[in-house]
């Protein structure tokens, strides 16, 4: 029987002296040249999997038990030395995190040779060369100057290619990618990818991928497997397990993607709730000390109008201004320019009772449930807390408002408790709870789930969307994971370098998008249809 | 990287003028007029008149602190009013002693402490770091003059290793001053060892926590090289920050040193010019520790760049 | 990042701050003996079970003056570090609060006194004010204060920036409510740490400032005035030395102790500086 490259048998891993299981007795194998997913949501111990592979598993967590092979050789019985040979050389790793997985005290140039010099016989001049030819691979545009400069002088997509190209020079048997394009955009996140996939094909390296993203996994993978608290769920071929599951919780997984629902169509019409007109948002422009810094336009000359109900996608990479425009409509970030117009009526620079009334109408929903509940406050003060500008409703009128908001949002009971004593997904619902406790007009959502797991970006989508069927209020929903916008948006807006590039019904967007960014956008964006 | 140091050296000049003027205004506070306190109740108006206009009392105190500032630039702090020396040749002979006591810990310190300290992290929470830094923690909890005393107690009274009273310079005989200073550098390295492994040690699990020390390791290099290539680089500057707070602190703090040790450096002449109510000595003194506390900070902030390169892009 | 194991850390150190407290505060209502009374007769007598820790050059008790001393210490530390507290933070709230000019003219002012080394400043101030209990109380206060300031601006300005702190102006709070009921409270941790660890700073600098004769001026016993005058009996009545520096060397390893306990839990991803 032909062996296979990387065999893993009954492999366990613990922490705290064997109480906490991060892995669970999993056997799995990886073919030379295949490319492998592990797919699981957090804490499923698919990370810890792939650390253990090589030998590089954080402080705390220990390989308990079971084999992990290595061309028949058990890496967990080797002596440490005989492992850093397989490290680098034979198995590759690349990292989650571009913005600290390089040394910045150390140019690009010697970091890449250093594992060169240790696993080759090749001459500084041969390095040299070999290194500046792996990053014309990666598409880096001038090589030579990219060895003697220092990782802070690349943006994160760029840093990830020089991670890759630094890996894959030692032409490794097998590469190890823990979420590698996570902390990514999702244009870098294609292109970085491409390239590692394209490489991994042309050297015959074998790839473990280990991702939450099932679009990835249909795009890229040829087997995958389903992580859930520390076993194996599901395994098979990449397609055919997407496409039919046969396990409860890869169907779960697989249904938590967003896909579009047929939407009753609703009408823009009547007065909007919230427009801008030519909105202006101008960053710095500060004296420092020897010079006068010149302002960035992070919002530059934006139109748009929400209508009562409605729920509009505001989408675009990172720097398009899409979360600076989310902010400014609401006033958070003061307009530098043009209009704001709150039910027909200037709001721009309003103070006093009409600002009242648009503060009190317009709310928002955060991104990381972690940050934006007060650590200190119990969840019933915190809901409770927007009560406080309500006019003429007494304490326990209030009370059983905040009591009735925490049963909209599946939390029932849960006032006493402190954010810390809740998980990511039961924090959103609070931070959706806090903004719609005094019945406003308008939300803006900005990524409201995109630090979410898999299924309870599912969960939290579906309760967005039936509060909004229950309570009618417009939704401003800021996104760059297109699967999400094209689940929920009426209307989809993109934005790019501060300005919107297209604007339309969701279905137009999504079918025949006309702007080449748009374009650009929707190709990138991991999407389960691509296996269809 | 020149425009770094120019708006690093810019930016000290505003504390140094802050600085001095603290230490002028802190005189003037002196309950009393300074002049009488100086002189004694028994002086007769026409001494105190004069002394007054001698030290320019009588104009405005923008004026005086103009006058005191452009003298202290030309260097002179002054005259002490019980031994009528300049102050500033005082200061500096004082300060050799001072200097080298606190140098010679501060960097024999740094030394010891920074390579341990890195193990420690690298060992994090085995049994050899517990005892690192259980031992790291009881000495800095001594207090510098109790270890002091204990020492001359046991090497200069009980062994008779070392004279325990008195000072010899080390022009006038090198094998002489070192026994003298031998006990004050022991005293003050041992705490400072303390202070330094700890702080040393949570630099580098600061460092050893981020990913690019996992990327050095998977590329398979031994664990001798990633520390010394990727983690104690990284450390370092952190650490060299700290230095120069606790190499203030030091030079503020070495007074009850020379106490114990009776040496006759900068930190004995402020407090014997506090006993004699001697305001330029104080003045002089203080001045100079704090002016010698920015310039070594701005040496350090100076010499960051060069292990963190992050810096001058900033 | 567990250091020594939690609960050891906090234990161990929780026992030498308690036996210190307890210890000042009894020595308030009760100690064995008049620890100001002299008995020349009775003079530098070794620990006996009539003296448990010896007497003094002037035949005191020294166990009555450990006691009485521990007290002076800890009230001396325990209002200092709360004047700084209160006068720091009241700063350092402003300045992160208005930003803007009042920030950089308060901060450089701070930064110029951080320019001094604390008992730098202290000695100075000592100067002006002259020796006694409440000159280093005083002095000690304002020396500390600006190392207060820093932390609580840094606490301010990085909360500020916190989500919760857009939510609550998104919920049409005012600035000065938000601060109040969102900002200041979370302050509340590092401060905490930095009190803890001042604490111990302040013991150690009464103790030198008295030592050098510039503290609690004498016959009112304090660990470093009792070190002080033990010194010419150093090599003849070496319990007199012994007492007051090990009470000192105790306290500050109990308070670096649960300063440890309580950085861990309350700042977990904070470096010592």
């Amino acid at each position: 029987m032909r062996q296979p490259l990387l065999d893993i048998q009954g492999l366990r891993v613990t922490a705290a002296g064997g109480r906490i299981v991060a892995v669970d007795g999993i056997s799995f194998h990886v073919e030379a040249g295949e490319i492998l997913a592990v797919v699981g949501e957090s804490g499923s111990g698919k990370t810890a999997t792939g650390r253990a592979v090589i030998g590089l598993l954080p402080p705390g967590l220990t390989c308990s038990g079971g084999a992990i092979r290595f061309r028949g050789e058990d890496l967990l019985a080797a002596s440490s030395s005989r492992i850093r040979e397989f490290r680098g050389a034979e198995i590759g790793m690349v990292f989650q995190e571009p913005m600290v997985s390089l040394n910045p005290a150390m140019t690009i140039g010697a970091q890449m040779e250093e594992g060169m010099a240790l696993h080759t016989a090749l001459s500084r001049a041969e390095i040299r060369a070999a290194c500046i030819a792996m990053l014309k691979r990666v598409q880096i545009r001038d090589p030579e100057q990219c060895l003697a400069a220092y990782p802070h002088e690349f943006s994160g997509g760029m840093r990830q290619r020089i991670m890759l190209a630094s890996v894959m020079m030692l032409k490794p048997a097998l590469l190890i990618a823990d979420e590698p394009t996570t902390a990514l955009d999702t244009l870098s996140q294609r292109e970085i990818l491409d390239l590692m996939v394209g490489l991994a094909r042309d050297e015959g390296t074998a790839v473990l991928l280990i991702t939450h993203n099932l679009g990835l996994v249909a795009r890229y993978a040829d087997r995958a497997i389903v992580m859930q608290r520390g076993r194996i769920v599901e395994e098979g071929e990449a397609r055919s397990l997407l496409a039919s599951p046969q396990q409860a919780y890869t169907q779960a997984l697989v249904d938590a993607l967003p896909r579009r629902l047929p939407r009753i169509r609703r009408q823009s019409e009547g007065t909007p709730v919230l427009e801008a007109r030519a909105l202006e948002v101008q960053y710095g422009g500060r004296q420092r000390l020897f010079r006068r810094t010149p302002g960035v336009k992070a919002v530059n000359g934006v139109d748009l109008a929400i209508y009562p109900g409605e729920t509009v996608a505001l989408v675009g990479g990172s720097g398009s201004g899409k979360t600076t425009l989310g902010r400014a409509m609401l006033r958070l970030v003061e307009p530098t320019g043009g209009q704001l117009l709150f039910r027909g009526e200037d709001i721009t620079r309003a103070k006093g009772e009409a600002y009242r009334r648009f503060r009190l109408a317009c709310q928002i929903v955060f991104q990381d449930p972690y940050s934006s509940l007060d650590p200190r406050q119990r969840i019933g003060s915190i809901v409770m807390e927007p009560l406080r500008h309500e006019p003429g409703i007494s304490q326990a009128e209030k009370r059983e408002r905040v009591l009735k908001t925490f049963e909209d949002v599946g939390l029932p009971g849960f006032e006493d408790r402190f954010p810390h004593q809740l998980s990511g997904g039961q924090r959103q619902r609070v931070a959706i709870a806090r903004a719609i406790v005094r019945h406003p007009a308008l939300v803006v959502a900005d990524e409201p789930v995109s630090a979410l797991d898999m299924t309870v970006q599912k969960q939290i989508l579906t309760l967005f969307r039936r509060l909004q069927q229950e309570r009618g209020f417009a939704c401003l929903f800021v996104s760059h994971d297109l699967a999400a916008v094209e689940e929920v948006a009426d209307r989809v807006i993109v934005m790019q370098q501060g300005k919107l590039v297209e604007e339309g019904d969701r279905d137009g967007i999504f079918d025949c998008p006309r702007h080449p960014y748009t374009r650009a956008l929707l190709e990138a964006a991991p999407r389960l249809e691509a296996i269809a | 990287m020149l425009r770094y140091a120019l708006n690093r050296l810019a930016l000290s000049l505003p504390t140094l003028l802050l600085v001095s003027a603290a230490v002028f205004l802190l005189i003037r506070l002196v309950p009393g007029d300074p002049v009488v306190l100086m002189l004694g109740d028994q002086a007769d108006p026409q001494q105190i008149a004069d002394m007054r206009a001698a030290m320019g009392l009588d104009r405005s105190i923008f004026v005086q602190y103009g006058l005191w500032l452009l003298h202290a630039l030309g260097g002179d702090l002054g005259r002490s009013t019980t031994n009528d020396l300049p102050v500033l040749p005082l200061v500096l002979s004082r300060f050799q002693v001072t200097a080298t006591i606190v140098f010679a810990a501060v960097a024999i310190a740094a030394l010891i402490a920074i390579p341990i300290g890195t193990i420690a992290a690298w060992k994090q929470n085995t049994k050899a770091d517990f005892a690192i830094v259980s031992g790291a923690t009881l000495l800095l909890s001594i207090p510098s003059f109790w270890l002091g005393l204990l020492m001359l107690l046991l090497f200069g009274l009980k062994l008779g290793w070392v004279p325990v009273v008195g000072y010899v310079s080390f022009s006038e005989n090198a094998f002489q001053a070192a026994l003298y200073i031998v006990l004050p550098v022991v005293t003050l390295t041992l705490i400072e060892i303390g202070i330094l492994t700890r702080m040393a040690r949570a630099a580098a699990i600061d460092v050893l926590r981020l990913e690019f020390v996992a990327h050095a390791r998977a590329k398979g290099l031994r664990e001798g090289k990633v520390l010394r290539r990727h983690v104690l680089p990284n450390a370092f500057a952190p650490t060299l920050t700290l230095i120069g707070i606790v190499l203030g602190n030091l030079l503020g703090g070495v007074a009850v040193i020379e106490t114990v040790f009776t040496l006759p450096g900068l930190g004995r002449l402020l407090v014997d010019g506090i006993y004699a109510r001697d305001y330029p000595v104080v003045q002089g003194c203080m001045l100079f520790i704090a002016t010698i506390y920015v310039v070594v900070n701005l040496l350090v902030d100076l010499a960051y760049p060069l292990f963190d390169p992050r810096v001058t892009a900033a | 990042m567990a250091r020594i194991p939690l609960k050891a850390n906090a234990l161990i150190g929780g026992l030498l701050v308690g036996g210190t407290l307890l210890m000042a505060a009894t020595s308030v209502v009760w100690t064995p003996r008049n620890p100001l009374a002299v008995a020349l007769r009775q003079r530098l007598k070794p620990p006996s079970p009539d003296f448990w820790l010896g007497t003094d050059e002037v035949g005191r008790d020294v166990l009555s003056r450990i006691m009485a001393g521990a007290g002076t210490s800890v009230m001396v530390a325990g209002l200092a570090v709360l004047a700084a507290v209160l006068l720091g933070s009241t700063l350092g709230l402003i300045a992160g609060f208005l930003r803007g000019w009042v920030d950089r003219a308060l901060m450089g002012i701070n930064d110029a006194l951080l320019a001094f080394p604390g008992i730098l400043l202290a000695l100075g101030l000592m100067a002006v004010i002259g020796a006694s209990q409440w000159g280093i109380v005083l002095a000690l206060g304002l020396a500390y204060a600006p190392t207060v300031a820093r932390v609580v601006r840094g606490a301010v300005l990085s909360i500020r920036e916190r989500e919760f702190v857009e939510a609550s102006r998104s919920i049409g709070n005012g600035e000065g409510y938000t601060m109040w009921r969102h900002v200041l409270p979370n302050t509340a941790s590092p401060v905490i740490v930095l009190a803890t660890s001042m604490f111990g700073w302040a013991i150690l600098a009464e103790s030198a400032l008295s030592f050098l004769g510039l503290g609690v001026p004498p016959p009112a016993p304090t660990w470093g005035n009792m070190l002080a005058a033990a010194r010419p009996y150093m090599e003849s009545a070496v319990w007199l030395s012994l007492a007051p520096g090990l009470c000192i060397a105790l306290t500050l390893l109990g308070v670096n102790l649960l300063g440890d306990a309580l950085r861990d839990r309350l700042d977990p991803r904070s470096t010592e500086r």
